[in-house]
């Protein structure tokens, strides 16, 4: 049991000797998308081979024998799309793709003979080069990974590879040499700004509870990640989960709260499973229990599986929900700071905010502002998805440019099959339901909290959805109103209803219906619904909306004056076209056509007249060659 | 102190301890339009239309927002005129507003606001989704066509009658509010005290309508149509027909019935005389005996009902009493036949009440003899307002009237039945004379009246001591008989209203419950007391005779008792239904019992069974009889396992193991 610090340092020592002693370690990568692709069978595939050839193995971290080689399953290393992932130290060679047939080769050219396997490579998409470790993949070089990187590193279900890297340090530190006001200063002086969305200064939550007289107070963590496409919280937790706890210790400690409460989306078993795991192991160590590290304080944690509704991730429905009521929003104030959990003082911070408290603990608030703008100091997760060549989770700095993004770590913009496209940057969709849209003026632009802000966008969670040209901006805003109205929780009247009607004056858009009327209409809903929306959800639905309207207004037009979709996707408004490529002059079509907008000569490619044609699709439904297209 | 203001459009209003910005506006004279907001329940912040534009903090739903000194606030900005427009046209494109034929109709919030804010035209498209009516109890209607979800049903029922029979289910575009599971009111807990039906501002919920079936017996040349008005009528359907709230019209009501073709006009007070004598002569048996105490009043067909589902273990202190109206039921059925000429197939009794859960009363089994129920119909005050507009009477103006006799008579202790504290007052009345055997001169109880939801009084009766609790709302009632139950409590007396304020302010009375009109009728209750010749039941002079002629003379005697008593049975629905899953052993020192209920199934209790199964096995331990069982009411801490007579929360294998050896080794 960890009772004091002098045990803790023990324990982390024991396991940092032990890690010594390892021979090769192989780090296998456990998160979601690898696992999805087979990682489990490639771990054991790998501990087979390397027992067949005499060397011992062992995934669970523990003292061993000089030489054993450790093969350890790892949280998300990001680049998923290129996944499993597999990577042998102390050279870090890094292998994609990897399949459990290619264990026996790893082990007996990487392990045995310390050579790269080269067909297992990295290859650059844009070079075609072979590279041999992540310091020379682009995606990786490129990105800070001060929250993330731990999860790629060691094993999450296992609190000794914690300990080995100096795990659970900063809440011993927190608890032993700082006073909670101490440890609330610190992190508001850190300018670590809430990473779930609103960008609300951490330090400055901490300490307005802090000063809450009330002899019961929680933490709740909000790992209800919901965004679609957005899994950085999944991620952590998934892959480091400790880390996370450890934040909430220490918030614990900063507002002299004694439980906490983790509240997992339950669409994420893993993370669900995994978090349970680290708090149940954290609690057998005596990190969590009573008289903590000697100081006499305790900590109880619950870790809850989500109710399963979007909304519940916003904090007020998130601790209704928590106290077994329907997950919908309240009026704040009071805030949960003076009336959370139980009416009790709460702080609620996200997953990834809690990340990032240990580093802050442990290496001072400079350290922390080194990194990073003024305004939002320390570096941000995304998730980079959409058209573009390296897609996958990220961590930079705040106020790294879109360009560095999209082009370097991101590889720059594919079309639908994946393939590069140069010029074919049309716009980023940032913070998910709840944000906006940014385009190329845009590129050049420091992504942080302020500067997003001031264009209409948000940080958010962290979405990022490149989008190509082919991409219709106005199905983007109706893909994001659908998610918006179908996850409303229906109380307040704007959201629930304008968001409806909004989403029915996008599809009228959509389908060729709308007027100028429409627009209007819209507009008028946007600014209502923003204004007069009960919670943050509502207020950010018609984001989407309104920077599309602000930054593509021309596609809009397009569609509501010209009658046509200028990206081609809203087949309501495909203009009727025979191909000529395709089209044999067969004459089947114009025979069968009703109106007569069909003409052309035998043998010879026809066309159709678009004004006589009342877009029946007859002719297309005749035609053998898939010819004939924008007639349904 | 300093006086502290708010800037309102330009002026400054004085704070004087408001809950919120919006009563602050309301106290400037300026009314916000609001549908989810009621001031006797939590603050809800959903209709959005009370918005206000504050300076340094933007716009803000007023309700929701604690008013400080130095706020300024607009109310009417453009933009504050648009949203709310637009509100008003998002509720009015998802609404069914065929309003011509709705039981709302001319004082449905909805239309008044859309009329008050000048919405001509409905922006958007109609997109109503379509919902059945339930129309599956004899009290209330539920047409969730006319939402407009403010919740103020929801928190009505939860917050007040502390049941929550309806809910919000389902998100966005598709929420709706409905009982649980999308079941029909008659299906779950409903207590049909019709406070959601009053607090409603469309006509999503709404009191069935009765008044056909009424016309057609008044109609019917066969039939002699009798009625009974209940106390609080008389000082509230004035407010249909331009008289002040509190007014009494018992008069006008005879006036009116007689017009409309009631053969005979009675007073429900009478039966609520009687049901003094019945009820306090019960309470001093009771007393004397020392059992069955406290008496819990019975006159509240919500509470009784409520009582049924949830406390089935406490209806033993329950008065047997039946209710005044079904207590005049029984009697006319015994008196008018022959007093009328007709048997008793041909009489129609119709009784007119301020409350919606008497129509479910009237129904139940054993209020009718052979099929035929005590009670015919029941029309709420407001149903009678109707008949009387549709007879084309014009009530404010007409002569009043005599009421018929013999059951016409009645004393003030009768009326005050109306409000909440009545029915104790009127029994202290009686048992006063009674215990002392002198003659009271004072006979208010001042003691016993008050708006408060719970109030406990004490006083001294000659001798005897009694404490009495009178709490209305039957949230608040619960906690006494939670009391009761865990035997922490020395009342004599509980008296239960579920309808806040008592009978003044029940779901069949005409405009919406305000704490303002309840104390406006509640007044004019205490008036009509004041202004009748008696007071006390056992003065009155027809009783007198009624029970001479009928009861031998006897108070609470066997003829009494086997026409003016009834019993109660549980309604709880999940009642120890144990199944076996081993071999029964009825013998073993050990009985575990494991509920599978669903939400237990779903915390893993069935396979937790199956393991303790195994381990009872392997361990060769026999001394143990397993069963299945439902609900410990404990869901939020399931799995839940009984052992003896200890449940065990949250339980796992480990923990049930362990509790399971400690009994077994305590039973050697």
């Amino acid at each position: 049991m960890i009772k004091t610090i002098d045990d803790l340092k023990k324990a982390c020592q024991s396991y940092t000797d032990a890690a010594a002693k390892v021979g090769k370690r192989i780090v296998v990568c456990a998160g979601t998308g690898c696992v999805a692709n087979g990682s489990n069978e490639v771990r054991d595939a790998l501990v087979k081979a390397i027992e067949a050839n005499g060397v011992k193995a062992m995934v669970e971290f523990k003292p061993c024998e000089d030489g054993t080689v450790h093969v350890s399953g790892s949280g998300c290393q990001g680049f998923c799309q290129v996944g499993p992932l597999v990577t042998v130290y102390p050279e870090g060679f890094f292998y994609t793709h990897v399949k459990a047939e290619d264990a026996a080769e790893i082990v007996t050219e990487t392990v045995i003979n310390g050579k790269p396997v080269e067909r297992l490579l990295y290859v650059d998409p844009a070079t075609r080069e072979k590279k041999e470790t992540t310091d020379d993949v682009v995606f990786y070089a490129r990105q800070n990974r001060l929250i993330l990187g731990e999860c790629g590193q060691i094993d999450p279900e296992d609190i000794g590879e914690y300990f080995a890297i100096g795990g659970y340090q900063a809440a011993c530190k927190a608890y032993t040499e700082m006073t909670p006001k101490e440890v609330c200063d610190e992190v508001q002086k850190s300018g670590l700004r809430g990473r779930g969305g609103g960008g609300f200064l951490t330090g400055l939550k901490w300490n307005l509870t802090l000063v809450e007289k009330n002899e019961k107070k929680y933490v709740i963590c909000n790992g209800d990640e919901g965004d679609p496409g957005a899994f950085m919280d999944r991620s952590l937790m998934e892959g480091n989960p400790h880390r996370v706890l450890e934040g909430c210790m220490i918030a614990a400690r900063a507002i002299e709260a004694d439980e906490i409460y983790i509240y997992v989306r339950a669409e994420y078993p893993l993370a669900v499973q995994r978090v349970r795991k680290a708090a149940v192991d954290a609690e057998a160590k005596g990190i969590f229990g009573d008289d903590i590290f000697g100081t006499g304080k305790s900590i109880k944690c619950t870790v809850m599986e989500g109710a399963g509704a979007f909304v519940c991730g916003e904090e007020t429905a998130l601790i209704a929900s928590i106290e077994g009521q329907r997950g919908m929003p309240r009026p704040k104030p009071p805030f949960p700071a003076q009336k959370g959990l139980w009416d009790k003082p709460t702080v609620i911070n996200n997953v990834e905010t809690l990340a990032t408290i240990p580093y802050i603990i442990s290496n001072g608030a400079e350290t922390f502002r080194s990194v990073g703008t003024e305004t939002s100091p320390g570096t941000k997760t995304f998730a980079l998805t959409g058209h573009v060549a390296n897609a996958g989770l990220i961590e930079v700095p705040f106020g790294t440019k879109l360009r560095e993004i999209v082009f370097d770590i991101g590889g720059g913009i594919t079309d639908d099959s994946g393939n590069i496209m140069e010029d074919g940057f049309k716009a980023v969709q940032v913070g998910g339901p709840s944000g906006g849209c940014l385009t190329k003026d845009h590129l050049d632009l420091p992504l942080d909290f302020d500067s997003l802000q001031s264009i209409g966008a948000m940080v958010g969670s962290g979405g990022l959805v490149v989008m190509n040209k082919n991409t219709c901006m106005i199905k983007i805003a109706h893909f994001f109103m659908q998610f918006a109205q179908n996850e409303s929780c229906g109380k307040c009247v704007p959201c629930r209803e304008g968001t409806r009607q909004m989403l029915m004056l996008l599809e009228d858009i959509i389908e060729g219906r709308a007027d100028m009327q429409t627009i209007e209409k819209l507009e008028v809903l946007a600014r209502s619904v923003k204004f007069g929306s009960l919670c943050g959800l509502g207020k950010t639905a018609p984001n989407p909306v309104l920077t599309t309207l602000q930054l593509f207004r021309d596609e809009y037009d397009a569609h509501v004056i010209d009658g046509y979709c200028p990206a081609g996707q809203c087949k309501a408004l495909a203009k009727p076209e025979i191909i000529a490529e395709l089209c044999k002059g067969c004459s089947a079509c114009a025979k069968k056509c009703p109106v007569d907008a069909i003409s052309g000569e035998i043998k010879k490619p026809y066309k159709i007249d678009v004004d006589k044609c009342i877009k029946c699709g007859t002719c297309a439904d005749v035609c053998k060659f898939d010819a004939i297209v924008g007639v349904k | 102190m300093n006086k502290e203001y708010v800037n309102i459009n330009g002026k400054n209003v004085l704070l004087e301890g408001e809950k919120n910005l919006l009563e602050v506006i309301r106290k400037a004279k300026i009314e916000l339009p609001t549908f989810c907001y009621h001031s006797e329940l939590s603050v809800y912040g959903a209709c959005r239309l009370c918005i206000v534009e504050i300076e340094k903090m933007g716009i803000q739903a007023s309700c929701s927002i604690t008013p400080k000194a130095g706020m300024k606030v607009k109310t009417h900005t453009g933009q504050l005129r648009e949203m709310r427009k637009v509100f008003m046209e998002l509720l009015l494109a998802n609404n069914h507003t065929d309003c011509t034929t709705c039981a709302k109709s001319t004082h449905c919030r909805l239309q008044e606001l859309a009329s008050k804010m000048g919405v001509k035209d409905v922006r958007f498209k109609r997109s109503k989704t379509h919902y059945p009516v339930d129309n599956s109890n004899p009290s209330i209607v539920r047409d969730p066509d006319k939402c407009i979800l403010c919740g103020d049903c929801v928190r009505a029922c939860a917050e007040l009658q502390g049941i929550g029979a309806i809910d919000f289910a389902n998100r966005g575009a598709k929420t709706i509010v409905q009982p649980a599971f999308g079941k029909n009111l008659d299906k779950v807990e409903c207590v049909y005290c019709g406070l959601c039906a009053n607090v409603c501002p469309t006509g999503a919920i709404t009191v069935k309508n009765d008044v056909e079936q009424v016309w057609k017996a008044v109609n019917d040349p066969k039939k002699k149509v009798i009625a009974q008005i209940a106390p609080a009528v008389r000082v509230a359907i004035g407010e249909m027909f331009n008289i002040p709230s509190g007014e009494v019209t018992t008069g006008k009501i005879v006036a009116a019935l007689n017009r409309i073709g009631f053969d005979r006009v009675f007073d429900t007070s009478f039966a609520a005389d009687m049901t003094v004598l019945e009820e306090a002569n019960e309470f001093l048996e009771r007393k004397a005996k020392g059992e069955n105490l406290p008496i819990m009043t019975s006159c509240c067909p919500a509470w009784v009902k409520y009582a049924e589902q949830y406390f089935p273990d406490l209806l033993n202190h329950l008065s047997t009493c039946k209710s005044p109206q079904q207590m005049f039921g029984a009697v006319s059925r015994k008196i008018l036949p022959e007093q009328l000429g007709v048997s008793n197939e041909d009489i129609y009794t119709v009784s007119i009440m301020p409350c919606t859960a008497k129509k479910f009363e009237a129904g139940r089994g054993e209020f009718a003899v052979d099929g035929l129920p005590d009670v015919q119909a029941v029309l709420t005050t407001k149903e009678l307002g109707q008949m009387i507009r549709e007879a084309g009477i014009d009530f404010e103006n007409i002569e009043p009237e005599a009421l018929d006799m013999p059951l016409g008579f009645k004393t003030g202790a009768g009326v005050i039945f109306g409000v909440t504290g009545g029915v104790s007052e009127a029994v202290l009345r009686y048992a006063a004379e009674k215990v002392t055997g002198k003659t009271l001169d004072e006979c208010d109880f001042h003691e016993v009246r008050g708006p408060e939801n719970t109030k406990i009084a004490e006083l001294e009766v000659g001798e005897v001591k009694l404490k009495l609790a009178i709490v209305h709302g039957l949230a608040n009632a619960k906690k006494i008989a939670e009391e009761i139950r865990a035997g922490k409590c020395d009342y004599d007396i509980v008296e239960v209203m579920s309808c806040p304020g008592g009978c003044v302010s029940g779901a069949g009375q005409p405009e919406g419950w305000t704490t303002e009109t309840t104390a406006k009728r509640t007044a004019g209750i205490y008036r009509n007391d004041k202004q009748l010749q008696l007071h006390k039941s056992q003065d009155n002079p027809f009783l007198t005779k009624c029970y001479d002629d009928c009861f031998d003379g006897e108070i609470g005697g066997h003829k009494a008792h086997h026409t003016l008593h009834t019993g109660y049975s549980s309604r709880k629905r999940m009642s120890d239904m144990d199944f076996s899953v081993t071999e029964s052993n009825s013998e073993a020192a050990v009985k575990v019992r494991v509920c599978v209920g669903t939400s237990c199934y779903l915390k893993g209790s069935q396979k937790l069974m199956h393991e303790l199964l195994d381990r009872l096995e392997a361990e060769n331990i026999t001394d143990v009889d397993v069963k299945a069982t439902f609900c410990f009411e404990k869901c939020d801490s399931g799995p839940n396992v009984r052992i003896n007579d200890k449940v065990i929360s949250a339980c796992n294998i480990d923990k049930l193991m362990a509790e399971l050896n400690n009994h077994l080794a305590k039973s050697k």
